[in-house]
């Protein structure tokens, strides 16, 4: 960090009055002229909110796609597919068993699984052609998505969360004051937090077995030199196989929960592997810091630009992808 | 090569033109297509257009006119370019003399365009409710039997603001020409009555994520306008309860339809007292509305429907009855460019379960307009309950055709709220 404002004190005092406003913004109560200019404070905060909620979704289905390409330099375009069978695995499994809890642990093991047959079925007989593992995921996403329009229906499938998530809570934030002296606090479903909540805490526990563990080690070797790593005696099929079953797990996991605060349905998976890409583009190929910054920005901008300009919100998301690609085509955090 | 080519190409046109015209002719089976929208946000819409035109075919034993009936139905995704693309499959690859559909506004208005190049092919709409499909450059060969969006308002703008006193509204709607046909009769009828609109948001038909539409809905209104439907209209009403939403509500005709009323989970129960106008009323004590809605029962084992019909299902049923009745009153005659068969329908009263419907001369429906309430039932279903109802409803809803062109056609910011049209 100190390193970084020493190279770069310009972009450090940019970033540092940024987050200063940021915290403003959130923490102070507006006065009328702000709220004349930019709306109410509630939107603001809503929306800063929601696109780290969504932000927090986008990470879990991303990263998965982001270490699978990272460690095998394998394009899997049907991490979308992944997603998409997650939510309806989870879905009847929460409906069956009555436990919505048990629906992430079923999701995670039906689709890891389902990540290992790709890799052993799909992908080591390909291995290093580029080209032909791109078109035969992309048919195998086109053939699934029938498949699941067969099997679970063209409908759109909600995942209820137990009674203990529904409903918003109040929380520290002062939206405004009321005349009487009143403040007024934010209120947000309390659903959203708990998910939020949990893909930080898997976003930090991959970091930490990735740079704190032997097998992160392995992984992380195996991104730098994969040749090498194999020739001092590490059995790379194994890691790739664990990898690419916890990246495929991590998408059915993202499936439950895109499932309890949206909905999934049809088309979700394309949705899904669109943004991953995006995410992954903007963020760095690889990289999972790069994942959780590029889903953050990706999250912020389609939540605020649903708000303040609705008929542009499509674009600002692409929009930021061709900036990057544009003036750091390597991504934020890739390396190049 | 390329003479062989050209010969086979030009034999391949004449016998599909032969095609065409042997199945124009008075025997064999009469091909029907029908667009519905099995996939994306109106998956459940579509597969309820499609009962309610199955319903149709049960009462008539799957004949028209005498002539064996081969159906042939194409899901669209309520996109234009899917509609039309489905419906060009039906036309060019299937042949068939009658199409029945589409479901969704915008895809009517492709559809509306589309039949015009095909001039051999009668169009029957399924339920898609735009104004424009109609009501601007009409199309000859494109017949609606179903009462449009602005239509279905009728009655509601009045209803809120003298019954329920809501004097001002914000509305939130899909991004599309159907909820824009929706607003403008709400609006015009409500902005006349003395009510105030003041603000609309739009999201994009398939939104996932309403938490920050939810959060920008203004506190300092009467009632909040919904006009969403199908899966985006369950994704709201979930978000809407996880974020504790607690505001007045007015249903446009499709966020309080059976397709929503049915939809899993406690979510719709926020709907329950819900001002709405529409087509129909779900518990409407007609008989001839019973007597429908009891054949839907019939023909459907109770898991593989609704608990009663949607306004979907009636819209199908309604276009696929004209139809039968026609080709009924021809002999099944679609020779001459169908020209008898487009006559009849053109003059053709039809007795509908939910009131009398005529044509205008854009070949536009006149029909009976409910205003109605969600109502919780014994049996815990959620229903719609008729409040008042108007008879003979017209596309420029009692507006002098003047004054209406005047307004402008329906749009994010048309018709602007004024207190005289």
């Amino acid at each position: 960090m100190r390193r970084f404002a020493n190279t770069h004190p310009i972009w450090t005092g940019i970033i540092a009055i940024i987050v200063v406003i940021l915290l403003w913004l959130i923490f102070a109560i507006w006065p009328p002229g702000l709220v004349d200019v930019i709306g109410r404070k509630k939107v603001f905060l809503s929306a800063l909110f929601n696109g780290i909620t969504l932000g927090g979704l986008y990470f879990l289905v991303a990263s998965g796609f982001t270490l699978i390409f990272g460690l095998m330099r394998n394009v899997n375009l049907a991490h979308g597919t992944l997603y998409l069978l997650g939510g309806y695995v989870g879905f009847h499994a929460a409906n069956i068993t009555g436990y919505w809890l048990l629906a992430f642990p079923v999701a995670f093991v039906v689709v890891g699984v389902c990540g290992v047959l790709l890799q052993v079925l799909v992908f080591r007989r390909m291995e290093g052609e580029d080209l032909r593992q791109t078109l035969v995921t992309i048919g195998i996403s086109i053939v699934m998505a029938d498949l699941m329009l067969w099997g679970f229906g063209g409908d759109f499938v909600n995942i209820s969360p137990p009674s203990w998530l529904s409903g918003p809570v109040e929380t520290f934030f002062v939206t405004a004051q009321k005349r009487s002296g009143d403040l007024v606090y934010l209120k947000y479903p309390i659903v959203r937090i708990v998910i939020f909540v949990a893909a930080v805490v898997l976003g930090v526990g991959m970091w930490l077995a990735l740079n704190k563990t032997r097998i992160g080690m392995m992984i992380r070797a195996g991104v730098d030199d994969r040749d090498m790593l194999s020739a001092t005696g590490a059995r790379i099929q194994i890691v790739f196989v664990g990898v690419f079953a916890f990246g495929a797990g991590l998408a059915g996991i993202a499936g439950v929960v895109g499932g309890t605060f949206q909905s999934i349905a049809p088309g979700e998976d394309i949705r899904f592997l669109l943004a991953s890409l995006v995410v992954v583009i903007v963020g760095g190929m690889g990289s999972i810091p790069g994942a959780a910054l590029g889903a953050l920005l990706i999250g912020l901008a389609e939540q605020f630009g649903s708000v303040y300009f609705p008929t542009y919100a499509v674009v600002l998301t692409f929009l930021i992808m061709v900036l990057v690609l544009a003036f750091r085509p390597q991504g934020l955090m890739g390396q190049s | 090569m390329k003479r062989a080519l050209m010969g086979s190409l030009s034999a391949f046109a004449l016998t599909a033109m032969a095609g065409g015209v042997m199945a124009d002719g008075h025997s064999g089976p009469v091909k029907i297509g029908v667009l519905a929208t099995l996939e994306g946000t109106f998956t459940v819409l579509g597969e309820d257009g499609v009962r309610g035109l199955r319903t149709a075919l049960a009462q008539s034993d799957g004949t028209a006119g005498g002539r064996e009936i081969e159906l042939i139905i194409q899901s669209t995704d309520a996109s234009p370019d899917s509609a039309l693309r489905g419906a060009r499959k039906l036309i060019e690859q299937d042949n068939v003399n009658i199409v029945i559909g589409p479901l969704s506004g915008s895809e009517g208005i492709a559809i509306r365009d589309y039949s015009k190049t095909a001039p051999g092919v009668t169009f029957i709409n399924g339920i898609s409710g735009a104004m424009e499909t109609t009501y601007v450059t009409p199309s000859e060969n494109f017949f609606r039997f179903n009462t449009d969006g602005a239509q279905w308002s009728s009655g509601l703008g009045n209803y809120v603001f003298n019954e329920k006193g809501w004097e001002s509204v914000a509305t939130v709607g899909e991004d599309y020409s159907f909820i824009y046909t929706q607003v403008f009769g709400f609006v015009t009828e409500f902005c006349a009555a003395g009510g105030e609109v003041t603000e609309r948001l739009w999201v994009p038909l398939g939104t996932k994520d309403f938490g920050s539409i939810i959060a920008a809905l203004p506190d300092d209104v009467d009632a909040i306008y919904l006009g969403l439907g199908g899966g985006d209209a369950v994704n709201f009403l979930n978000q809407y309860q996880q974020a504790g939403g607690d505001a007045n509500l007015i249903g446009g005709s499709i966020m309080v339809d059976g397709t929503v009323l049915s939809s899993e989970g406690s979510a719709k129960e926020a709907l329950i007292g819900t001002p709405s106008a529409g087509p129909q009323a779900d518990t409407w004590d007609n008989a001839a509305w019973q007597g429908y809605v009891k054949a839907y029962q019939d023909t459907f084992p109770p898991e593989e429907r609704f608990p009663s019909p949607s306004l979907l299902a009636t819209g199908y049923y309604n276009a696929t009855n004209a139809m039968l009745t026609c080709m009924t009153e021809v002999g099944g005659d679609l020779s001459d460019g169908q020209a008898g068969f487009r006559s009849c329908l053109s003059n053709l009263t039809l007795e509908a379960p939910n009131g009398t419907i005529t044509l205008d001369e854009n070949r536009q429906a006149i029909g009976t307009n409910f205003v109605s309430e969600v109502v919780e039932l014994d049996d815990g279903t959620l229903a719609t309950q008729m409040v008042s109802m108007a008879e003979n409803v017209n596309q420029t809803l009692g507006i002098d055709k003047a004054a209406f062109d005047a307004i402008g056609l329906p749009s994010r910011e048309s018709p602007a709220c004024r207190s005289s049209y």
